[in-house]
């Protein structure tokens, strides 16, 4: 049996790990929910946002600088791809959608791959990344513990727009009903593109905070994006909060699998999800209706 | 060749072509026919008188023969596998038109291809993954009549392509592979592998690991779940324990894994002196980087039984210095084999960096093949096997190597080293100290322990 500092630990490594995926998968929910798009391109856009931090930290020493042109880059990513490629994709069958969508991410990786080569980029952490912190039962890496703090703060940005602004009172309408909002008067399209161009830049300022801590590799976005569609299955189809409580559920599944059997944790997390579906067809938080 | 395309170039055109095509074909046969009469006269027959096997002799008709190289140049393992295409690109290179290091061996100087005949090649993505790769090499079989195949990286693709190559008779000198499986309960008589198995690199390290950092030491290992982790965990296990170490834990990881935290944490708390991480490539890198921020490289000493190819490179001497390992080849090895130096500066002079240890394996894989044809006097494959088997040395750039008959490994040394701080690099790229270079034959398993049973030529 493991002791209570090694399931400390593993339960506090699963809030770290979960607080990562609850923002990438709660940009894929929400493109999910509202134009009814699967966007496999979403692990794309998060090695994009880690190669713009590379790009970015090999001239400049400011994080921040990083964070900001990397959400920059993949909000003005999402644009042209909404504006060019994805709504005209709107009226498809689900399968065309998959598939440009997934076309897409090839694209981005094999470019990325032709322009960076397929070494992996040394991506420093930030000055005050440095370091570990004592809790006592465990030692953890600093900056892990502070990009906790980082996707706290963005994951709260994001409710703020999508529950407080006129903007995400439109996008949560289009989540639940579009036909209606549009028979309304409101531009319903432009709605969308603007949920892609958040959904793409939050997936792209993940990837930024991630850069730090793994190869940046062009394919390092494909575990991610499998991970997050188990996360916005449990939590439920286009649902912000399902995104965040899923993102944590399975942060904590994953880490503390490890402590019995670290060969299950990447099944355990399809298991629970099978779970879900049987006893929630629709995830935590989903409701009739949604896409 | 014009005759034969089918473009459409208008009714004309077509109506004259066809009369060319008519005539052409009328020619061929007649040459056809004298040379039936020529050769069944005096001439002696050389490919003839071989039944059909495989792509023999289908292959071999034109002006030149095909090799197809399976490369990952996508995935996990893609930055070997570029080293490796590079190595690959030069050794066709040497073969067709002669080089310093070609020149050194007796059966390949002339340097104009093997047998006469140009090769000819293309390399395939296999995304790191058995099913592209076996796709790839069943399109270079069916397509190009390949008459070799190379490159594999990854055992469970280079164990999926070497099965495939018995089946369908053609020879798979295979690329990366450490996994004991390749050559031992897996092994083919098309198979042949150039790097040290897990069980080679293994008992060549555990003596030095023993003088290095101890004899009562607890051992934490991290695992890619697949055959070339596990063989490794085995053959690492069985002769640290044999040293006197102790093993307190393995955590099995998927290979592609991204965030090692959780795996790294319960290492962490597991109370051992020495970190053994089996992960390989993008993944050796990625959870090279995170244990380093997790304290577990300052806390504990720091052995990767293989050294990937660009580790160093990667991640820097700051983190990988004092790592202990082996490699199946280290660049400064040049100041103990003439051919390896001749190799460095021919693969430096175009490509801009030293070469590494991938890009090695394809290049002696192809040289030592193209001797083992040149003795067999024909591209036939049970002869090329046979001479492969015949045990007959061949100088490359690992020294003078040749291959076991029973297991078909390469007999060749493995160097046992250790990062060096980046205050005792002499260059750039200066990331390793050969600590030893131990002769293969010392290393190698007793053959009845392999677990190989080696199919027949035919089936």
């Amino acid at each position: 049996m493991p002791t209570l500092a090694q399931f400390l630990s593993q339960a506090f490594n699963g809030i770290a790990l979960g607080s990562l995926l609850s923002l990438i998968a709660s940009g894929l929910s929400i493109i999910l929910g509202t134009l009814g798009v699967l966007n496999f391109a979403h692990g794309a856009m998060f090695m994009l946002g880690a190669y713009a931090a590379f790009v970015v930290l090999n001239h400049s020493d400011s994080f921040a600088l990083a964070l900001a042109l990397g959400a920059l880059l993949l909000f003005v990513f999402g644009w042209v791809t909404e504006r060019g490629l994805i709504r005209f994709y709107y009226r498809r069958p689900k399968e065309d959608q998959i598939l440009v969508t997934f076309g897409l991410g090839i694209m981005m990786v094999e470019a990325v791959h032709y322009i960076f080569g397929g070494l992996s980029q040394r991506v420093p952490l930030p000055s005050w990344g440095e370091g570990i912190v004592n809790f006592g039962y465990f030692i953890y890496p600093l900056y892990r513990v502070e990009a906790i703090g980082i996707v706290a703060a963005l994951l709260l940005a994001f409710y703020v727009v999508l529950y407080r602004t006129r903007i995400g009172l439109v996008v949560r309408a289009g989540i639940e009903d579009p036909l209606m909002v549009e028979l309304l008067g409101t531009p319903v399209r432009r709605a969308f593109l603007i949920v892609f161009c958040i959904g793409s830049m939050a997936a792209g300022i993940a990837g930024v905070i991630y850069a730090p801590l793994a190869a940046v590799i062009p394919n390092m976005g494909e575990q991610f994006l499998v991970q997050c569609f188990v996360v916005v299955v449990i939590g439920g189809l286009g649902s912000f909060p399902g995104a965040v409580v899923g993102g944590l559920v399975v942060g904590e599944i994953l880490s503390l699998t490890t402590l019995f059997n670290p060969a299950y944790a990447q099944a355990a997390i399809y298991a629970v999800m099978t779970l879900v579906l049987i006893v929630r067809p629709r995830g935590l938080f989903g409701t009739m209706g949604r896409a | 060749m014009s005759i034969w395309s089918s473009d459409n170039d208008g009714m004309f055109a077509k109506a004259k072509r066809r009369l060319t095509r008519r005539n052409v074909m009328k020619a061929g046969l007649g040459v056809g026919a004298a040379g039936l009469l020529l050769r069944s006269g005096t001439l002696p027959a050389f490919a003839e008188d071989k039944p059909a096997l495989g792509t023999y002799p289908a292959g071999t008709t034109g002006s030149s023969v095909f090799v197809g190289g399976v490369m990952p140049l996508t995935g996990p393992y893609s930055s070997s596998g570029k080293d490796m295409q590079l190595g690959f690109e030069m050794a066709v290179d040497h073969l067709n038109n002669g080089s310093p290091i070609t020149e050194q061996i007796a059966t390949l100087k002339k340097g104009k291809g093997v047998l006469g005949k140009k090769i000819d090649f293309q390399v395939a993505d296999s995304e790191t993954k058995p099913d592209p790769a076996v796709q790839a090499a069943t399109r270079f079989i069916r397509d190009n009549k390949a008459i070799m195949l190379t490159g594999t990286v990854n055992s469970a693709v280079s164990i999926a392509i070497e099965k495939l190559g018995q089946r369908e008779h053609v020879i798979v000198m295979i690329g990366n592979s450490g996994s004991n499986d390749t050559t031992g309960k897996d092994c083919q008589r098309y198979g042949f592998r150039a790097q040290p198995s897990a069980y080679m690199a293994a008992k060549a390290l555990a003596p030095v690991l023993a003088k290095q950092l101890g004899k009562t030491i607890k051992a934490a290992y991290l695992v890619p779940d697949y055959t070339y982790g596990h063989s490794v965990y085995d053959s690492m296990k069985q002769f640290t324990e044999q040293a006197g170490w102790k093993t307190v834990n393995e955590q099995l990881v998927p290979l592609g894994t991204t965030d090692f935290s959780s795996y790294l944490l319960n290492i962490g708390n597991s109370g051992a002196d020495v970190f053994v991480n089996v992960a390989f490539g993008a993944d050796a890198t990625s959870s090279t980087k995170q244990a380093d921020q997790f304290g577990i490289l300052s806390k504990m000493k720091y052995v990767v039984p293989n050294i990937s190819q660009f580790q160093a490179k990667e991640l820097g001497a700051k983190v990988m210095g004092g790592t202990y390992g082996t490699q199946a080849w280290w660049w400064t090895e040049q100041d103990k084999f003439p051919l390896a130096k001749l190799f460095v500066e021919e693969f430096e002079k175009k490509n801009s960096y030293k070469p590494r240890w991938g890009a090695t394996e394809v290049y002696v894989q192809m040289l030592v093949w193209a001797d083992a044809v040149e003795r067999a006097g024909s591209f036939y494959p049970g002869d090329v096997i046979k001479a492969l088997e015949s045990g007959q040395k061949v100088n490359s750039i690992y020294g003078e190597v040749y291959y076991r008959a029973g297991d078909h490994q390469l007999v060749r040394p493995v160097p046992v080293m250790v990062g060096k701080k980046p205050d005792q690099m002499k260059s750039p790229e200066d990331f390793f100290d050969i600590l030893e270079l131990v002769p293969g034959e010392q290393v190698l398993p007793p053959l009845d322990q392999t677990g190989c049973k080696m199919p027949g030529i035919e089936s």
